[in-house]
């Protein structure tokens, strides 16, 4: 695949970098140093959880086993979000030179990258780049000349499910399984792919690997805030003039990104995506990062036209049909939550059964099985709760058609 | 390799390469150790605010069971792989931002567990609430009244209405195509025991969840019908159903009307199983037989005869250890190729379903004997409607079985050898529970009773077919008597055949012969002696649970050490008929072995424990069998033929 042009600018990411010279760099420094790099540049799972890296590749380096398994998770299934799309058509040097550099570092052999279903134009493309990858002995054996060291990455498609996104029900389907979340523990760096110390990162975790090894991890970390260091890809959508992907430290304030974007009128911003938060005008000057407004890098903007229980009710329309329906929380408490959405549509509600239904959503938020249903609840609880004069002083009852 | 738990007493073991269920389903996976405060294997753990120590790797249901700490469940079976999809058992671990299912949840660090919090109670109640919002049907109108967990939570949790709605309208079709198993999703909760059970436990693979969110419900391939997938019909999914979900095809209304009906003359075979758990239905705890009283209680309930399927074990030891010596012979002395051995048992329907879906190459290996309820429907409609003078078409003949597949079986286009439908019903132990309770009478409290005559009392090789070893005891009993015309007490102590008793999964056992006796008078047209078997090894094995079969099944097909196997006993269940799937809801491998312990008490009881010394069966050859074990007549009546079906469904 041809490198696109860059046209895209941002600190760390989107700054530049010539192929395989991180790889290059790593396989010259010892495993553990590598190891110590990472977990000093503080650097977080982008895909929104914000587990530390470190500390998921220190546990599958440490794991005693003939096999171990790298999975990039392109599985980019939350709404809002396409940065990952963007790395992978521009950027594919950065996520799979990350992909060798993380083999290196704990041993492994086999690379996936878990392709989400709806990107099925990029299979093709993708496995041209890796072919070009094993030409120039990026990939296969004895990479760059380092003795034993073989790797070797395949794409696999996913089938379109949200849920496979989360690391162990993305395991349970590329092992041909339901795509369903695991228990856990076991955690997949003890006991993943196939039963082996597997890592799953996201795209843009692993793209941000090669940058702090050759940087370093004291450059990387002037990024940032104290708790989310470096810098994050926001996937920006809905109403403003330029939406797109921008690359920011973390620690930008929701209201310097909507200023950037060109937003105006707006109403509210979900962070987050689906399972994120929505938050209205007084909380603007939140902070985007893991201790603050958390976000894996969806940002959707909606403006003073826009009706927040509709919004809602798309949220909670996607979480039922998404819920895997493994688990009763999230299978029949979003059915709950959606309908309690529609009772306010109708205007046949009492606050009595809407304060049970947060209520519901607490418990799913601690009870459900994986991270989809500990989440679907934030919109409705978020919405509820910064939105209520709207929601529940509605004129007529009804929906309006914005 | 890593370690995997392995299953409980009674349940198939199995390792990883070998389960079809995910991995993460299997069993929970040992960690290294890394605590200093690991010692020894154990470690101690916080259990609200009591210091306990377990040993490593215990799950928290696990640890707080050991510790008299009450964790309610619903999708976690004992018998079954982890789930931890029901979400009711969660429990607070300190220091973890959600709550953690404590079926699921492997301890490998000093963790503090609070059981009873108010986060804890309140998610609790939420899922309850939950799952009685999609619970179509009221539970006075469930056949699972009383003895159904959602039920018994909801009391335990005081559920006085429903909290987020109730469902009003079916949303599901009944599927009664079956003759063995009725579903019905509008009473599932998707703990996906069945599922489990079908792909894990027995490893026969029917059922599966299908779709996803709201939309998720437990199906088969292509949601097809259950009588047109590859379902062995063994019922193990109901018994481990926490809801009324799942049943056997009740035939309760036709028996009783049959009973009504004074032109009809109703008889009914009990087979060894029901007996030895029909208490468990009146409160009576595991391990109690009840033969006298419940065959007390079907006379008043109206049934005209009650005779005991133990008589046409007997039978099926005589036809079809007479079976395997002729294929011995013919395949070692006259070496005839077209014989196949080792001989397979036929006696479990769920297995015979098993092996004509799954190796119907291996057909031949089972033996043609029909199972006894078979056989027994076979005379009923023949011998003894002749002896009494009554006409076979107002026969109604009922099996009391421990078991959902012999209602399949009854109803095999093959089964007509008498002219009529040899057995008209299958009847399980619940359902024959309920006619005693719908009659108004109290099993445990009945006067006992014998059997009737022309077949009378069984002996107690009979009896113990419905342990897993059972047939393989009582053949043996049987063929080294009339091979060595030495005792089997002399050889084993009491009778008691133990390498093949126990619930190991697969068990395996070798017997010199070495020495024979004369042939005795019943045999005289079989073979001329029994040199060609002096010196011989006789090698068996016993398998329970189709996936332990199936162990033994891939090793046959593979050449390896079951191939050189004379005979084989399968059962499809779990512990043998005792655990069949029509006996009484709950199982365990406890509830089992307690079954298992009373058949075989009786069995140490009897004063007749050999099927060739049941005089009523010595008669049966001369009287109507006069051509003797495997002869023409016992042919035509007693042996059947099987079905190649194959894997793949059109």
């Amino acid at each position: 695949m041809e490198t696109k042009t860059k046209k895209r600018t941002g600190p760390v990411i989107f700054s530049g970098y010539e192929r395989g010279t991180a790889i290059e760099k790593a396989l010259n420094i010892n495993r553990e140093d590598i190891l110590l790099e990472i977990r000093e540049s503080k650097l977080r799972g982008r895909g929104g959880a914000g587990f530390p890296t470190s500390t998921k590749w220190m546990l599958t380096a440490a794991a005693l086993s003939d096999e171990k398994f790298i999975i990039c998770n392109a599985d980019e299934g939350e709404p809002g979000t396409f940065k990952d799309r963007v790395l992978l058509i521009e950027y594919p040097e950065l996520v799979f030179d990350g992909m060798v550099i993380a083999a290196h570092t704990i041993g492994a052999q086999k690379g996936i990258i878990y392709l989400r279903g709806e990107y099925e134009y990029l299979l093709k493309p993708l496995q041209e780049y890796l072919e070009g990858m094993r030409k120039d002995n990026f990939l296969g054996k004895d990479i760059l000349g380092k003795k034993g060291f073989y790797f070797d990455i395949t794409v696999f498609l996913g089938s379109g499910a949200y849920v496979c996104g989360e690391e162990t029900a993305l395991i349970e389907s590329l092992e041909g399984q339901r795509g369903e979340a695991r228990n856990r523990p076991p955690y997949p760096v003890n006991t993943g792919y196939m039963g082996k110390p597997t890592i799953v990162n996201n795209v843009e975790t692993l793209a941000s690997i090669p940058h702090i090894i050759i940087k370093g991890s004291e450059w990387y970390k002037k990024l940032g805030t104290g708790k989310s260091s470096g810098s994050k890809l926001f996937s920006v959508s809905g109403d403003c003039d330029k939406p797109g992907v921008y690359e920011l430290p973390w620690g930008t304030k929701i209201s310097e990104l909507l200023e950037l974007v060109s937003a105006k009128n707006t109403k509210a911003v979900q962070v987050g995506g689906a399972s994120g938060f929505c938050y209205n005008k007084t909380q603007f000057d939140k902070a985007l990062a893991y201790e603050d407004a958390a976000t894996g890098g969806s940002i959707m903007i909606f403006n003073e036209s826009r009706d927040m229980l509709r919004v809602l009710n798309n949220f909670m329309e996607f979480f039922v049909d998404e819920s895997c329906g493994q688990c009763t929380p999230c299978r029949i408490g979003n059915v709950k939550l959606l309908e309690g959405v529609k009772m306010i549509q109708k205007g046949d509600y009492t606050f009595a059964y809407i304060n049970k239904l947060k209520e519901l959503g607490k418990s799913m938020q601690v009870a459900s099985k994986c991270g989809l249903g500990q989440s679907s609840p934030n919109a409705f609880l978020s919405i509820l709760e910064n939105f209520n004069e709207e929601i529940f002083n509605r004129e007529n009852g009804g929906t309006n058609e914005n | 390799m890593k370690k995997y738990l392995t299953g409980k007493m009674g349940v198939p073991m199995k390792t990883k390469e070998i389960s079809r269920a995910p991995v993460s389903q299997q069993a929970h996976v040992i960690q290294k150790p890394e605590h200093p405060e690991y010692i020894g294997g154990s470690i101690t753990v916080e259990i609200n605010e009591k210091k306990v120590s377990v040993p490593l790797g215990t799950t928290i249901l696990e640890a707080c069971r050991q510790n008299q700490v009450y964790v309610p469940t619903l999708c976690h079976h004992d018998d079954l792989c982890v789930a931890g999809v029901c979400r009711i058992c969660v429990v607070d671990v300190e220091g973890m931002r959600t709550l953690q299912a404590a079926c699921a949840f492997p301890i490998t660090a000093p963790i503090k567990i609070r059981t009873s919090t108010p986060m804890v109670r309140k998610a609790r109640k939420h899922i309850i609430d939950l799952l009685l919002s999609e619970h179509y049907g009221e539970c006075y109108s469930c056949f699972r009244n009383n003895n159904c967990e959602l039920q018994a939570l909801a009391k335990e949790y005081g559920v006085d209405h429903y909290n987020f709605g109730h469902v009003e309208k079916q949303r599901y079709e009944i599927d009664s195509s079956s003759y063995s198993v009725v579903r019905d999703m509008d009473k599932c909760i998707l703990c996906k025991r069945c599922v489990r059970t079908c792909i894990d436990l027995q490893e026969v693979g029917v059922l599966e969840a299908i779709d996803r969110g709201y939309k998720t419900h437990i199906g088969t391939f292509g949601d097809k019908p259950l009588a047109e997938v590859i379902c062995i019909n063994c019922g193990q999914c109901i018994n481990r159903c926490p809801t009324g979900a799942l049943r056997a095809n009740d035939p309760r209304d036709e028996i009783w009307e049959a009973i009504d009906n004074p032109q009809k003359h109703v008889v009914v075979q009990t087979a060894p199983s029901p007996r030895a758990a029909i208490g468990e239905e009146f409160g009576i705890e595991p391990g109690h037989s009840f033969t006298g009283e419940m065959n007390t209680a079907l006379r008043r309930i109206g049934f005209d005869r009650v005779f005991d399927t133990n008589f046409t074990a007997d039978l099926t030891i005589m036809e079809e250890g007479t079976e395997l010596l002729i294929r011995l012979y013919k395949a070692l002395v006259k070496k005839d190729t077209s014989v196949v051995i080792p001989q397979f048992t036929s006696c479990s329907p769920g297995w015979v379903k098993y092996l004509e879906h799954f190796y119907p190459e291996f057909i031949p290996n089972l033996s043609s004997a029909k199972s006894p309820q078979q056989m027994f429907g076979a005379l009923i409609k023949t011998y003894y409607a002749k002896k009494h003078n009554i006409d076979p078409s107002n026969i109604v003949s009922v099996a009391v079985m421990p078991c959902s597949a012999k209602k399949f079986e009854c109803n095999r286009p093959e089964m007509t050898s008498s002219g009529f439908k040899d057995v008209d019903y299958g009847l399980t132990t619940r359902e024959l529970a309920q006619m005693i309770k719908e009659a108004g009478i109290y099993l445990p409290e009945m006067p006992k009773s014998h059997f009737d005559d022309p077949f009378g009392d069984a002996s107690g090789a009979g009896l113990i077919f419905g342990a897993t070893g059972g047939v393989m005891e009582a053949a043996l009993r049987t063929v080294i008597e009339l091979v060595t015309g030495e005792k089997v007490e002399n050889v084993f102590d009491n009778m008691n055949i133990m390498p093949v008793r126990g619930f190991e999964g697969i068990k395996y056992a070798e017997l010199p012969i070495t020495k024979v006796g004369p042939i005795p008078k019943l045999l005289v047209h079989v073979v001329p002696n029994w040199d060609w078997l002096k010196g011989a090894t006789l090698k068996i094995a016993v398998a329970h649970g189709t996936a332990n079969a199936k162990r033994v099944m891939d090793s046959i097909k593979a050449g390896g050490k079951f191939s050189l196997c004379h005979f084989i006993e399968f059962m499809a269940c779990p512990g043998g008929c005792i655990g069949g799937g029509g006996q009484p809801i709950p199982t365990s491998a406890e509830i089992r072995r307690k079954r298992a312990q009373a058949i075989y008490a009786e069995d140490a009881a009897l004063d007749v424990r050999k099927s060739h010394e049941n005089t009523h069966v010595l008669k049966l050859y001369e009287e109507f069998l006069t051509y003797g074990p495997c002869g023409h007549t016992a042919h035509k009546l007693l042996h059947t033929h099987y079905t190649k079906r194959g894997k793949f469904i059109s």
